[in-house]
């Protein structure tokens, strides 16, 4: 009796905030709402509109293409700073800091600063296109071009803070390993591959999960710089599912696509949990 | 050719010196252990050998060659590090071939070279698993099999025992020396531990803030300690040194008897039991003295008893310097009969 009592303030939260939101989105997007507040049972016929919906598929692809863009170069920058900045070396607490600023700047702000690089013919990078006598672009309202502008942003927003979790891992390493890897004759490409990359693999799953997450979550800078446009050129599927709840105001529909999200991402909690956890040395 | 030479070795971090010009010189296929206190320089001296840090002055040879600007790996030593430094994710037999795969050796040689190896530590059924999965002694082992396998003509040793209880730490002191002279390698070994350093070494070379205390042969620290510092390190438990004037009277506990006349007036403050023997631990004029004795000795503290010891047994050191006084006595004898 008294474990439950100690258990309580923890399941009550749980419940409260994760289960019982997943169970009601679940049912809600099996029902459809009229406009005088009755709901109607309606089995699948949510879900097989969104299969119709042209604007989902695109979202979804938008996504794939956007997480595929963001998640390896973002990691790869992330331990290559890491490694930079995890020795003797002067301004390394400046330096440090500087990569870590993106992630302390407040979201608005940030997608108002690069919504500054990017505006046409007075940007910055319209600025310096103007250097070499290039004709003005209209990055964000190109359906070409902003996806990758959209990714630059995001690569330069979570690298930074990944970086944070490869310092900490590099740290924890004993030098005494690079040591041993030195006096047999190990290079240092060679100790990086063989050993200190196998051994910060618990962080880049870590950092790899966080990553995906991130890539379906993203909406604030949608909202600030493109709204999903050109032509739904950059629509995401958490902004498309914004839209869809507040915007349009379907909410059944929004519950749909909200399943289709969590189904995604508890599908890769799996894969960490079944299959990669049991290949990674963990300390 | 593998005799390991420091000439006037110095390695300094700001105004700490920690190494302050050092040399020494360790013979091809002699053990020699640097001993000293924890700070003393004896780690720093290690890694300077094995070119982890580069000296602020002064040459390193192995073998007759000038190492002192290479890396460890193109000094061809190996090295024992007091961690282990055992690589997490890798099996026991992925670990010991490691420096071999580093080098590009063919997959048979390796497999013959390991299967030997794996022999000589007594590791051959434990090649499949991780080092976590092994206990401290096991680990050691794991960890002088990649010392050995590639057949280094030098080995360096970090104190590599002190992670291990006391009943492994002789058990692989007998091990380690036996596989040294066995292969014929020249090896350094580090440690605080004077004991380790009595029975394994060829030569002790005890060092003190940096620099070096004695240099000799564990028969001459004993016999002829330089300094009231090695007098004291030295032994378990170490000389008695008593003031006397201007001098410090050395004796050692083994030397000193409980006599029932004549000799110096003494009170018994505890006894310690070891079996074997007892050592008694006591006050002379308010400077304590321990004394070595066969046997079961039946004294309790606060008893009143006397001691002498023999005047031959007699280190004198002067009280200022701690250095060695020539003049005794009885030096004549001690040199005669030593």
């Amino acid at each position: 009796m008294n474990a439950w009592l100690l258990l309580l303030p923890a399941a009550v939260l749980l419940v409260a905030f994760t289960h019982y939101p997943i169970l009601a989105t679940i049912r809600h997007s099996l029902f459809i709402s009229r406009r005088n507040g009755t709901e109607v049972f309606v089995g699948l016929d949510n879900y097989r509109s969104m299969a119709a919906d042209p604007i989902f598929w695109k979202a979804l692809i938008n996504n794939f293409w956007f997480a595929l863009g963001t998640i390896p170069t973002s990691i790869a920058l992330a331990l290559l700073m890491a490694v930079w900045v995890n020795r003797n070396m002067r301004g390394r607490g400046f330096l440090r800091l500087a990569y870590f600023t993106p992630t302390v700047l407040p979201m608005i702000a940030v997608a108002n600063i690069w919504l500054f690089f990017y505006t046409p013919d007075y940007g910055l990078l319209d600025q310096l296109r103007g250097l070499f006598d290039l004709a003005g672009w209209n990055w964000l309202g190109s359906p070409s071009t902003v996806m990758p502008c959209l990714i630059v942003m995001v690569i330069w927003k979570e690298a930074g803070f990944f970086m944070i979790f490869y310092l900490a891992a590099l740290q924890q390493l004993s030098p005494d390993l690079e040591e041993a890897a030195a006096v047999e004759g190990a290079s240092r490409w060679y100790t990086f591959r063989r050993i200190t990359f196998p051994l910060l693999m618990p962080t880049t799953l870590f950092v790899a999960i966080n990553a995906v997450i991130n890539s379906f979550k993203l909406v604030d800078h949608l909202v600030i710089m493109t709204k999903g446009g050109p032509n739904n050129a950059s629509t995401l599927l958490l902004y498309y599912i914004y839209e869809v709840a507040f915007t349009f105001q379907d909410s059944a529909y929004a519950a749909t696509l909200t399943v289709v999200l969590l189904v995604l991402l508890s599908t890769l909690a799996l894969l960490k949990f079944g299959y990669l956890d049991r290949r990674i040395h963990y300390q | 050719m593998s005799a390991i030479k420091l000439d006037h070795v110095s390695k300094h971090w700001g105004t700490m010196r920690a190494v302050d010009d050092v040399s020494l010189t360790a013979d091809e296929g002699a053990l020699l252990v640097l001993l000293g206190p924890s700070g003393c320089g004896k780690s720093t001296t290690l890694r300077l050998i094995a070119g982890l840090e580069q000296p602020d002055g002064g040459t390193i040879t192995i073998g007759g060659a000038d190492v002192t600007g290479l890396t460890p790996a193109q000094r061809k030593i190996s090295m024992v590090f007091q961690s282990y430094a055992l690589f997490p994710h890798l099996s026991v037999a992925e670990n010991i071939v490691f420096g071999l795969r580093v080098r590009r050796m063919p997959r048979a040689e390796r497999e013959t070279r390991l299967k030997r190896v794996a022999d000589i530590v007594g590791l051959g059924q434990l090649l499949d698993r991780k080092p976590s999965q092994l206990s401290g002694g096991q680990r050691q082992r794991v960890a002088l099999g990649r010392a050995i396998i590639a057949e280094a003509r030098v080995c360096l040793m970090d104190e590599p025992l002190s992670n291990l209880d006391a009943k492994l730490r002789h058990e692989m002191r007998t091990e380690i020396r036996a596989l040294q002279q066995r292969l014929g390698m020249t090896m350094v070994y580090v440690t605080h531990d004077q004991t380790e350093a009595m029975t394994m070494a060829d030569r002790i070379v005890l060092m003190r803030d940096g620099r070096i205390e004695q240099n000799g042969t564990p028969e001459e620290l004993y016999n002829r300690p330089a300094t009231a510092f090695t007098a004291r390190f030295i032994g378990t438990p170490p000389m008695n040194l008593i003031a006397q004037g201007e001098r410090l009277v050395g004796v050692r506990p083994e030397h000193i008897r409980i006599v029932s006349q004549d000799g110096h007036a003494a009170r018994v403050r505890t006894v310690e039991h070891l079996g074997a023997d007892s050592i008694v631990l006591c006050d002379i004029s308010d400077q304590p003295v321990s004394v070595r004795q066969d046997g079961f000795i039946k004294a309790s503290p606060g008893d009143d008893i006397r001691l002498a010891w023999d005047a031959s047994h007699e280190h004198l050191f002067d009280k200022e310097s701690g250095r060695r006084l020539e003049t005794a006595a009885g030096e004549a004898r001690l040199v005669a009969s030593g």
